[in-house]
């Protein structure tokens, strides 16, 4: 265990009884949200940062669930004593999302009105509603405004999404390698990973629960085409270039040949499919894919972002392809149109979409240095 | 500080809102931050100074001048200050337009390459000058657009840019007199307000 890190961390739990009307007409009747907490708020309850996580991630960003864990959170570089979210001087919330398959309401919860889990009748999410959600756990923590709301990717739309339905409830806004909304190109990744997931036999229309079936290799599959859009061409040929696991390509021989990065892909599809919930994979896809931060601004983001009153910290990544510099540079000329406070940078990084969790030296300097202004006003 | 950068502090009102192009690590911004209440937002492309700028609590994009500044609006600013920087961009004159057309007046510094000491320099040993001030050699300089006090007024009287006001550092601190006096020669920072 690394000496910089929140140590041992324990997920609560909290239930909400009042009903939340969602964004697609139903009403959910009663949820619970796991979340985990790092560092301490203070008296004035002014150093709270919410962490919003990305299509694949869940509550554990930070520390270490026992001492036999061997991989931290999936956010612990970035969070932890005299790291950029420093939990010396912020107290930090991190949520699994309802919708999500670790331990908040979702698709595997039973719904109350049959006894039986929800599966695919689980009702289809937009992201404010997760920003409703969150901001109901805010109330709950006794945080009225919070010193940041940050995110990367799917986290930073939330972020971008709070800054515009709770203008007064948070002071700056940190959108790391996200996007206004999706590109045709991604929405049609989505596609396909929704697809491989439903043309999977033991998917039985999302019933699997129910039917005692599970839709591994759809779902493998599905992360497969994903964490290829997650790293990029040269982070790939970094990582396995064209190195044989087994086999030879010799003339004159028939042993098969199998590359490196196949059977990277395989253990990566396999992890995943043995630990996500595929109607929660389709349900985030689309969450993913139905955001438009202007849509009801007459698609104009500048007009958009004139409602939010906080400070923005937006970075990109040189070689993420599928979260590019030029989409947060469309978020960075919205902000700087509508005459709102905005920092911006490219971080040079070879790993993707994916630098966002990775210990890159500038990153983790201007990010911390950013959050030094944001502890300023605590 | 540099000197140039305590000069242009008066033209700047408080609490306005200023644009810095080429802002560096932002000390100048922070100073008018804290002395001028200005709102202050810095284009800069070094990393590291992008950096320190943050760590003094400013707004910084990192945007490349070379690229256009098409992403900000007409008027949206009171004030643009690009210090010593139009000797290092691409298209000075561009630059200058998108300026005034962003902001409502200007602020530009550059070193006046006809300064006698570069003059002599050149005349005497016939080579590009390098000196403290200008410690480049012509092959890897960021300096690409040199040019003289006569030159930027002769560009602004051609492109219809009003000069509402100008002041001259010379080599001493105490008594810029001869580089007011005569800047084409005795000016070694020219510093520029100007407006459409």
């Amino acid at each position: 265990m690394k000496t910089s890190s929140v140590g041992i961390v324990t997920p609560q739990r909290a239930r909400f009884d009042e009903p939340l009307a969602l964004a697609c007409g139903r009403v959910l009747t009663a949820y619970e949200l796991v979340y985990e907490t790092y560092g301490t708020l203070n008296s004035a309850r002014s150093n709270a940062v919410l962490v919003c996580h990305a299509l694949s991630g869940h509550h554990h960003a930070a520390g270490y669930h026992s001492a036999e864990d061997r991989k931290p959170g999936w956010w612990d570089e970035c969070i932890g004593p005299g790291k950029p979210i420093d939990t010396n001087h912020f107290f930090v919330v991190s949520l699994n999302n309802l919708g999500g398959c670790h331990g908040s309401t979702g698709p595997t919860s039973i719904n109350p009105a049959t006894g039986a889990p929800w599966g695919p009748d689980f009702p289809s999410l937009r992201v404010r509603d997760w920003v409703h959600s969150q901001a109901r756990l805010a109330d709950r923590l006794g945080i009225d405004c919070w010193a940041a709301v940050v995110g990367g990717s799917l986290g930073g739309m939330q972020a971008m999404r709070w800054a515009l339905l709770y203008p007064t409830r948070l002071r700056h806004c940190v959108v790391i390698a996200s996007a206004m909304r999706l590109s045709a190109q991604n929405i049609a990744f989505n596609e396909i990973a929704r697809q491989a997931i439903q043309a999977d036999p033991g998917f039985a229309d999302g019933h699997y629960l129910a039917r005692n079936t599970v839709p591994a290799k759809g779902l493998a599959l599905a992360r497969m085409v994903g964490h290829i859009t997650y790293l990029s061409d040269d982070a790939m040929a970094d990582k396995f270039g064209r190195d044989l696991r087994s086999g030879s390509l010799e003339l004159g021989g028939e042993e098969p040949a199998e590359f490196q990065v196949q059977s990277y892909l395989r253990y990566q599809g396999n992890q995943f499919s043995g630990s996500f919930d595929a109607n929660t994979y389709i349900l985030m896809t689309q969450a993913l894919d139905f955001f438009d931060l202007a849509r009801e601004y007459g698609d104009d983001p500048v007009a958009a972002f004139r409602e939010a009153s906080c400070a923005f910290l937006v970075l990109s990544f040189s070689t993420d392809w599928r979260f590019s510099p030029s989409r947060s540079r469309e978020i960075v000329d919205a902000l700087i149109a509508a005459d709102r406070p905005v920092t911006y940078a490219e971080i040079e990084a070879n790993e993707g979409h994916d630098a966002f969790l990775m210990p890159i030296p500038r990153y983790l300097a201007l990010f911390g240095a950013y959050m030094q202004r944001v502890r300023g006003a605590c | 500080m540099r000197l140039d950068l305590t000069h242009i502090q008066r033209w700047i009102a408080p609490g306005s809102k200023v644009l810095d192009l080429g802002c560096g690590n932002g000390e100048f911004l922070q100073r008018l931050a804290v002395e001028r209440q200005v709102r202050g937002l810095g284009l800069e492309i070094d990393p590291e100074k992008i950096t320190s700028a943050v760590a003094r609590g400013l707004n910084i994009v990192e945007q490349d001048m070379d690229a256009g500044l098409g992403n900000f609006p007409d008027q949206s600013f009171d004030t643009v200050v690009m210090a010593h920087a139009l000797q290092a961009v691409h298209f000075p004159d561009r630059v200058l337009d998108d300026m005034l057309r962003i902001g409502r007046q200007g602020i530009v510094t550059f070193p006046n390459f006809a300064h006698w000491r570069c003059r002599l320099y050149l005349g005497s040993r016939g080579r590009m000058p390098v000196s403290r001030f200008m410690p480049y050699n012509w092959y890897d300089t960021p300096n690409i657009h040199f040019c003289t006090v006569k030159d930027f007024e002769a560009l602004c009287e051609e492109r219809g840019i009003r000069i509402l006001a100008r002041d001259m550092v010379g080599n001493t601190q105490r008594r810029p007199l001869l580089a007011n006096a005569w800047p084409n020669l005795f000016a070694v920072t020219a510093i520029y307000l100007i407006s459409r």
